[in-house]
Parts: C-alpha cells; structure tokens; sequence
C-alpha cells in the first residue's frame, strides 16, 4: 500500500513537470499581455510584475475585437457545417457501399491536401476577383471547406464503417430510404464522431492564417488578420502582440477544453478504437 | 480593354448611388507607431469630411506588401489608398497601377517636400504618392559609453573608427555589446543597411550592363568587415535582428553604438519607451571609401491604386495624412517628437519640433545628402540607395540577404555566400532576360 | 450508382478544387509570367521546370522538407506515445495536467511561432537563454545555430498534444484484463507496454502519421514568422521555396512550375508512404 502512495506521488510529479513545461509557453505569453512593454522585454524576465491592462486597451481601442472575432466563428462554423453536409453522403457511400475505387478516392482526397496552398495562390485570386469573392465570409467558408473536406470525409468514413452493417439493414426492412437511413440510424449512432470530427475541423479553421490573410481585406478579415497588425511593427510590440494573441487564441482554447472530454469519446468510436 | 474598363464603369455609378450619404473608403497601411498614430485621428479626419467614412486595414510590413502586390497585380480593386514605400512608387507607376497626383490643392504646398523625398516618389516629373514620413540613415551611440572609454566621436566617423570604438565598448559579460548592425535576411533589412556598406566601400548591385557584381572585391571588402566585426562586438543571434530586434536591444542599454534607420530617433528619445533616452549621441552613418551611398533614402507614402473606385475621396483623405495641418495635430495632441518626420521643410522649421527633437538638424542633413541617383562610385543603371528599382530586386536582394546571414552564422565563407549570391542574381537577371549571354 | 450520386458532391467539389487551380497552374507554369513586369510575357516552354529543376535550392529544400516530416514525426509518435502511457495512470489532479498538455494544439501556428521566437528561445531575453545563463551555459543562439532543429522543436510542440489526445484516447479502451493477466504471468511493464500496448496502439499511431504528415508536408507559417527560411537556405522547405518564387519574386511562373513540382512530390508519398500506413488502418 505505501509503495502504492510513493508511486502515484511519483506520477504526480513527472506527470506535472511535463504538463507544466508544455504549458509554459502559453503560460508565459497569458503574463507577458499584462505587462508594460519594458518589463515584456526585461532581461533576467521578470515574474514579479504589477499586472496592467494597458497592453490590452491599447488592443481593443486600435481594432474592432469583436468583429474579427465573429468572423473567425462564422467562418470555422459555417465551413464545418458545410463540410460535414457534403462529407456524411460520401463517407455513407463508401463505408457502406464500397467499390474498387473508394480506397483510391479517399487516397487521392486526401494528397489535395499536400500542396503548399502559396502555389494556388494566383489561380485562386484571379478567380475569387472575377467572382466577387474577395474580402467575402462565403468564400472563406468555401475554402476552409475545401481545405478540411477530405479529413473530415475520411475521420467520418472511418466511424461509419464500424457500424455493424444489420443494424441499417433492419431499419431497411422496415422501409427506412437512404434518407432517412442516414438521419435517423446512421447520425445518432455515430453523433460522438461527428461532433469530435466537426470539432477539429473548427480547430483547423479557425487556426488557418494564409488564406485569411491573402484573401479577406477588412469586412470578412478573421482573427488571424488580426494578429497580424499586432505582429512586428516598428518599436516594442511584446507585450500588445501577447495580449492580442491570448485575446485570439482564447476563445479557441476554452472551447477545445471545454470539449475536450467529447473530442476523446468521439474518437475512440471510430478511427483509433 | 473597352469591355473590361465598362465594368469599372458601371460599378462606379452603381456605389455613388448606392452610397450617397457617406463614402467608405479602405485604407491600407503598415503597423508601425506612426500609422498606428494616423489611425487614431480617424474621427478627426472624419469631423472634418463628413461624407467620408475610413476603414483600416493594418497589417505588419511583409503580409501588407505581398497583399497589396497581388491585388494592384491583379487588379483586384480591394484598397482605395495603399502604404507603399519609394521602392514600389517608380515600378508601379510605370506599370501604370498608380493614380497620378498632379492637381493637388494649393494649400497643400508640394515645394515645401523634401526634395530628394519627392523625387523618390515621382516618375518622370509626376507625383503618383504622397509622402507619409521618410528617412535616412544614421549612427546613434551611447555618450555615457563613450566617455567611460575616453572616446571622442567625430564630426564624420570612418568604419575603420567604428571598429575600433566597437571593440573597446564590447562588454558581454556587462550586458553591453560593441556594436548592433541588422542580420536578419531580407532586401528591407540587412541588405537596406549592407547596400550602403556595400556602396561606401565603393561597390554596386549592378553594373551598367545589369550584370550583378556581388562578387567583386567592393563586396568582399564591405561584407568581410560587417562578418567580422559582427562576430567580435555583435550581440548573439544576430542573424534574427532586424530593426525592431535592434532598437529593442539599443533602447534596453545593450549595444553601444547602432547604425539604422533615423526614423527610430523619436523613440529612442522617449523617456517612456527607452532606457537610454538621456544618454543618446548622434552622428552621421559611417564611410569607408566614398561618402557615395553611405547612407539610404526611404519613405512610407500613400498613394492610389488605378483599380479604385472612390479616387476623389482617397485623395481627401491621402491629402489630409500628409499636409502640414496633420503635423501639427500630431504634435498637439500627441507631442512634437511623434510627428511623422522627414517630409517637410516646414515641419523642420518648426520651433516646437527643433526643441523637442535635438536629432532634427541631422536627419535632415541625412535627408538631404542622399541621392538615389547617384548611390555608388561607380556608374549604375538603377535608381536607389539601398535597393535598385526593378521587380526582380525583391527576391534577389532577399537570397543575397540569406547567404550573408548564412556567412554570419559561420555556415558558409564570406567568399561562398558571397560567390553563392552571384550565382543565384545571375539566374534570375538572366531568367528575366536582362541579358542573354 | 447510389454510391456514385452520394459521392458526387464531395469528389466533384474536390475535383474542381484540384483541377481547376491545377490547369490554371500548370498553363501558368509553361508561360513567362511575372506579376510586377507585364513586358514579360509569353510561351515560355519549360524554361520554367528547367530553372527551378537546376536551382540548387530546389533539392535542399527537398532535403529540409523530409527531414522535418521525419523528425516531428518521431519526435510526437515516441514523445505521444510515452506521455499516453503516463497520463492514462491515475494521478493527483490528472484531468487538469491533461488539458494543459493538450493546449498547444489549439493555438494558431503563428502565434506559436512568436511566443517561441520573441519570448523562449531569443537568445538575449528569451527564458531558455535565462536558464542556460542561470546554470552557467553559453546561451543558444537557436535561429542562427540550430535553425532547422529550431522549427522542429516549435512543430514538434504544437503537434505533440495531437498525437497524445488521440493516443490516449486509444490506451484508453485497451483491455484491462489482457493486462492484468499478462501481469499475473510475471511480466513487467516494460513487457507489457512492448507486448500489449504497443501493438494495441498500432492503429492509432497510423492514423497520427497520416493525419501529421499531410500538415507537416506543407508547414509554412512557422518558417515565414522565425527563420524566413534561413540562414541560407538552412531552414527553407518546399513550401517556403514556392512562397519565394510566388510572392517575392511574383514570378507566378515559376512559383506554378514550383506547383506542379510539389503536386507531383504529394502523389509519390501518397502513393508509397499513405498506402503502407492506410493497410495498418484495414483492420
């Protein structure tokens, strides 16, 4: 019993120490935000500090927070929503309904993903300007959707196929359509995965900064644009950038904890079982 | 074309209809202090100009300028008035991207820009941007530094003084380092300032024939002693700092002498923002073989792109940012040493700005000695101090810049990186068909 | 034919998504086409793939990409694999330490990039350089000395947590009795985490490599924010080497030639490296 107790102390302690490390960074960027911008770059650091909201009222007075940050939900929301409709027929089709060539499709999904997107850069915005997409929410939610289809298509292929086939097979005998086969057997079944899966395409969204950069300007412009104006300028910046950057990566963070427990029951469903 | 230029066309009547009450127009514009302070006085600009609302874009300086560039490229129409600096104007305007600004108000008073600064951003006698603030370079120092070590500063300081004065400050073990030089790779950092190292050293990009001559012994000589120095008296990292690393590490006490940028004189001499506010010396940016080039030219400014469609009211407003009014109500509201400087006379005739801003006279002089068109010893066929004005110098000035970097960090010779460098400006100048043989 | 019509949308939309911006790439990739220089114009043949296949650049940063991908990829699967194996024991405060653990997951790539760059490894005022100093070392001058292993440490950081939440997530349904008689049988931990575990893990550690490798192929910000792919070319991977041609040189022909390079580049390890880790994922 007391070796028991000495182990789990041990645990305790090297489980910690790594938690800790790991969290460190983001730890220290959190009290860097609250601090001057002279302190921020003090050598040896300082940790004892007056805490100040200067960094983050600086922030708030020289860009609109809340705007970015609707269009970051809007958009990690809307292209997910988006995704998961157009995935959850094709992941139903070839989970259920295999062919020679599904594992070739869903190879070749997922190599659309390889190429650096700074290679498309061109085609995409000459065709964005003559489809008056530029600087719009729907054409973010388009290639964010794009961007995370195949994952998306893939993590749901991947739970569908270990729903035991009888079980949407006596909802057949009971006279059930692909339709309703889907909505009513299919989706219930597998909502864990569905939720884990829509959870990280959301993540991916709302992280993605070339795109957002390169082809939003002020109105569809999400948070990634605005770090960007927090990002190197001219003089000491550390302690705004850190501020602008807990204020952007929070809502985030919060959300992945808060789902975290999801996330995990989702995923043992289906890919990683 | 006529089919294309309809469409513009029909969009504009189609907004003005639209937007009779008050017209939006979005601005685009690097974060540094001096923008971040124009922004502010938004709702003054507003009061002033009802009938026109602003809506910023800030982005740092390398997102902004590949954002703009692939919009005013394109054609995409996404900005109404654009921060670009004087390496921009000359190419963009004779792509003929850029509004000419030639009817501007009397008020407004062109003569009273600098002239090396209006130069800058006109193309054959017209103006196509209006200066924001512009810059020079030159040496600031730390007196108290330098008295500790008996020096005397001179009226014109050689790099060979320099070297010696680094050696003598260099105190690792003290926090202080000799000397605090850009390393960072990239055409608007450590090529800005080696350019003129280059060109004091009697060196050139090009020769008259476009050939680059980034192995000639000018280039050798100048690149050898900025390696050397950096590796004796530079602070650690040094292939990470560019201006901002720098001015950081000079406001906190840690170099003793540091050769950028006059623009950052402002902040240094705030007590708020700089440790060594009252213990700052000036001198004018060091020479070797020539005074030629020894110091650079730059300038943010505002301009037009063609693809707008509210040019009247971006030119209200690129007006307003750059007139004499504007520099007052900076200096009133947010005091004389941040107004944007390097644009006007005017603005160094002030009484209230000479008294605030000891450094006044000598980044004007810098200004002033500055001569784009006559950067180096030898004859060149581009305009430019610190850079040449074609498309092609943006990347070759950055891969020159890696493999300086690269010799700086100790994986390559000088002599490599520099041979590397000739090869890699050689591919591109011949790819873009400079020359054939 | 019903599969066909439920596929339809996703593989069409994909399609275009390929196809549209690939023709437009490889037609830009045979012409001379220089955004800021209009005067240079036309067919350009393959002068374009002949000046990038030549560029000596090309095949270091070939070299820097598969070394990255190689290294976080073992870096995370050992790293997650080890950290799985403890954060499944119970502990004091374990579901608190789990979520700081998993937080570097959620944080954008840039800003990843500046804390480490501005705030942990500068090396006059960043806190590993105050460490080294507090226990007597040289500070590491990380971007300039070691600055591919300076990428691959942030990557690493931001991808560990990924291959740890979804490896956890698979010890978590191993089986406990398998476990417990394999203990009663004599064995130690070291034999039940190599005979038990390790292959229980086998699945999930595939889905880790291929989800990973298809982000780590085309890893940018981090590069573009600390290194700018340098010094030289020390740093710069394929995805920085077409962010160069592409937007500071604006030469769209040779950044689409570049393109084309790097769609080629994804199909062979689609080809080879996914087909051997997708018959892990069969079962």
């Amino acid at each position: 019993m007391h070796s028991s107790i000495t182990k789990k102390l041990a645990i305790t302690l090297l489980a910690w120490a790594i938690a800790l490390v790991v969290f460190f960074p983001i730890f220290w960027m959190i009290l860097t935000g609250f601090k001057t911008e002279g302190e921020a770059v003090a050598t040896p650091p300082s940790l004892f500090f007056e805490p100040t909201l200067s960094g983050y009222h600086e922030v708030m007075a020289r860009a609109d927070y809340v705007k970015f940050a609707i269009n970051s939900v809007v958009v990690s929301l809307g292209s997910t929503l988006l995704a998961l409709l157009i995935a959850v027929p094709a992941a139903y089709s070839m989970a259920f309904l295999p062919t020679p060539r599904t594992r070739g499709t869903l190879l070749w999904m997922l190599s659309t993903k390889m190429l650096p997107p700074v290679g498309v850069l061109m085609p995409i915005y000459l065709l964005f300007r003559d489809l008056g997409l530029l600087d719009s929410l729907s054409g973010l939610i388009v290639i964010y959707m794009l961007m995370n289809l195949p994952i998306v298509v893939w993590m749901l292929y991947t739970f569908f196929k270990d729903v035991p086939k009888d079980i949407l097979e006596a909802g057949r005998m009971d006279g059930a359509g692909t339709l309703q086969e889907v909505l009513y057997l299919l989706v219930p079944l597998t909502l864990p995965g569905i939720a884990s899966t829509g959870l990280l395409s959301v993540i991916l969204s709302w992280n993605e900064a070339f795109w957002s950069l390169n082809l939003t300007t002020s109105s569809a412009a999400p948070l990634t644009a605005f770090i960007a104006s927090f990002s190197s300028p001219e003089g000491l910046f550390w302690a705004k950038l850190s501020a602008a950057s807990t204020m952007a990566i929070a809502p985030i963070l919060i959300l992945g904890w808060m789902t975290q427990k999801q996330m995990v029951r989702g995923l043992t469903f289906g890919a990683v079982k | 074309m006529r089919s294309i230029s309809l469409i513009p066309a029909a969009g504009v009547a189609l907004l003005t209809s639209l937007a009779a009450h008050a017209e939006t127009i979005t601005v685009a514009t690097v974060n540094n202090n001096d923008m971040i302070i124009m922004q502010g006085l938004t709702d003054e600009f507003e009061k002033a100009h009802p009938d026109i609302k602003l809506d910023w874009v800030v982005l740092e300086e390398n997102v902004l300028r590949q954002r703009l560039t692939t919009d005013i490229a394109t054609n995409g129409g996404q900005f109404d008035v654009m921060t670009i600096g004087t390496y921009e104007v000359p190419i963009w305007a004779r792509q003929g991207w850029l509004t000419a600004l030639d009817d501007l108000p009397k008020d407004y008073d062109e003569n009273d820009l600098l002239k090396p600064i209006r130069d800058g951003l006109s193309q054959k006698g017209k103006l196509y941007a209006l200066p924001f603030y512009g810059e020079s370079s030159m040496m600031y120092y730390r007196k108290d530094l330098f008295e500790k070590a008996g020096i005397q500063m001179t009226e014109q300081p050689t790099w060979k003084e320099v070297r010696g004065w680094a050696d003598k400050l260099n105190d690792p073990d003290n926090g202080v380092y000799g000397i605090c030089l850009r390393g960072k790779p990239g055409w608007g950092e450590n090529m800005a300032f080696l350019s003129t190292l280059v060109n004091t050293y009697g060196g050139r990009w090009f020769d008259e024939k476009w050939h680059p001559e980034i192995d000639s012994p000018a280039w050798k000589e100048a690149v050898s002693f900025y390696v050397d120095m950096m590796k004796h008296d530079g602070p650690p990292g040094a292939t990470s700092n560019g201006f901002n690393e720098n001015q950081a590490l000079f406001s906190s006490g840690k170099c003793g002498i540091w050769v950028d940028a006059t623009s950052a004189a402002g902040r240094l001499y705030d007590p708020s923002e700089s440790k060594v506010a009252d213990k700052l010396g000036f001198a004018p940016a060091p020479v070797a073989e020539t005074p030629k080039g020894s110091h650079w030219l730059w300038s943010w400014a505002l301009a037009i792109p063609q693809s707008s469609q509210s040019k009247d009211a971006a030119k209200t407003f690129i007006t307003w940012a750059t007139s004499k009014g504007y520099v007052d109500l900076v200096g009133e509201k947010k005091g004389w040493t941040s107004v944007p400087p390097g644009t006007r006379k005017s603005t160094y005739d002030n009484p209230k700005y000479q008294q605030a801003a000891p450094f006044a006279s000598f980044v004007l002089k810098a200004i002033e000695t500055a001569d784009p068109t006559d950067p180096s010893a030898k004859p060149v066929p581009y305009t430019g101090v610190q850079y040449a004005d074609i498309p092609e110098f943006q990347a070759i000035g950055t891969q020159v810049g890696q493999m300086i970097a690269a010799a700086l960090a100790g994986q390559q010779t000088v002599d490599q990186a520099l041979s590397n460098a000739q090869r890699s400006a050689d591919r591109t100048m011949r790819q873009a068909g400079y020359y054939k043989d | 034919m019903r599969s066909f019509l439920l596929q339809a949308p996703a593989v069409s939309l994909l399609l275009l998504w390929m196809l549209v911006p690939l023709c437009m790439t490889l037609w830009f990739s045979f012409q001379r086409y220089n955004l800021l220089n209009p005067m240079i114009s036309g067919f350009a043949g393959v002068d374009n793939y002949t000046y990038l296949l030549t560029d000596p650049a090309l095949w270091t940063a070939m070299g820097n990409t598969l070394l990255l991908v190689g290294w976080v990829l073992a870096i995370t699967v050992v790293g997650g694999t080890l950290l799985a194996v403890l954060f499944q024991q119970e502990f004091f405060g374990r579901g608190i330490a789990r979520l700081l653990v998993i937080a570097p997951f959620f944080i954008m790539p840039t800003v990843s990039a500046l804390i480490w760059k501005n705030m942990m490894m500068h090396p006059v005022n960043g806190v590993l350089a105050w460490l080294f100093n507090l226990f007597g070392f040289q500070a590491v001058d990380w971007f300039s000395s070691l600055p591919l292993t300076s990428i691959i440490i942030i990557v690493s950081w931001e991808w560990l947590p990924f291959a740890l939440l979804i490896l956890l997530t698979a010890i978590q349904s191993l089986d406990d009795d398998q476990v417990e008689a394999a203990r009663m049988d004599g064995a130690g931990p070291i034999a039940i985490f190599w005979f038990i575990t390790l292959p229980h893990l086998k699945r999930a550690i595939s889905v880790v490599i291929m989800i990973e490798m298809i982000f780590l192929l085309t890893i940018f910000a981090e590069i573009f924010v600390t290194t700018s792919g340098g010094p030289g070319l020390a740093s710069t991977n394929l995805a920085y080497l077409i962010y160069i041609r592409a937007l500071l040189d604006f030469d769209v022909g040779g950044a689409s030639a570049g393109g084309v390079i790097a769609i080629v580049l994804a199909n062979i390890v689609a080809i080879f490296l996914i087909r051997t880790v997708a018959r892990h994922l069969e079962t």
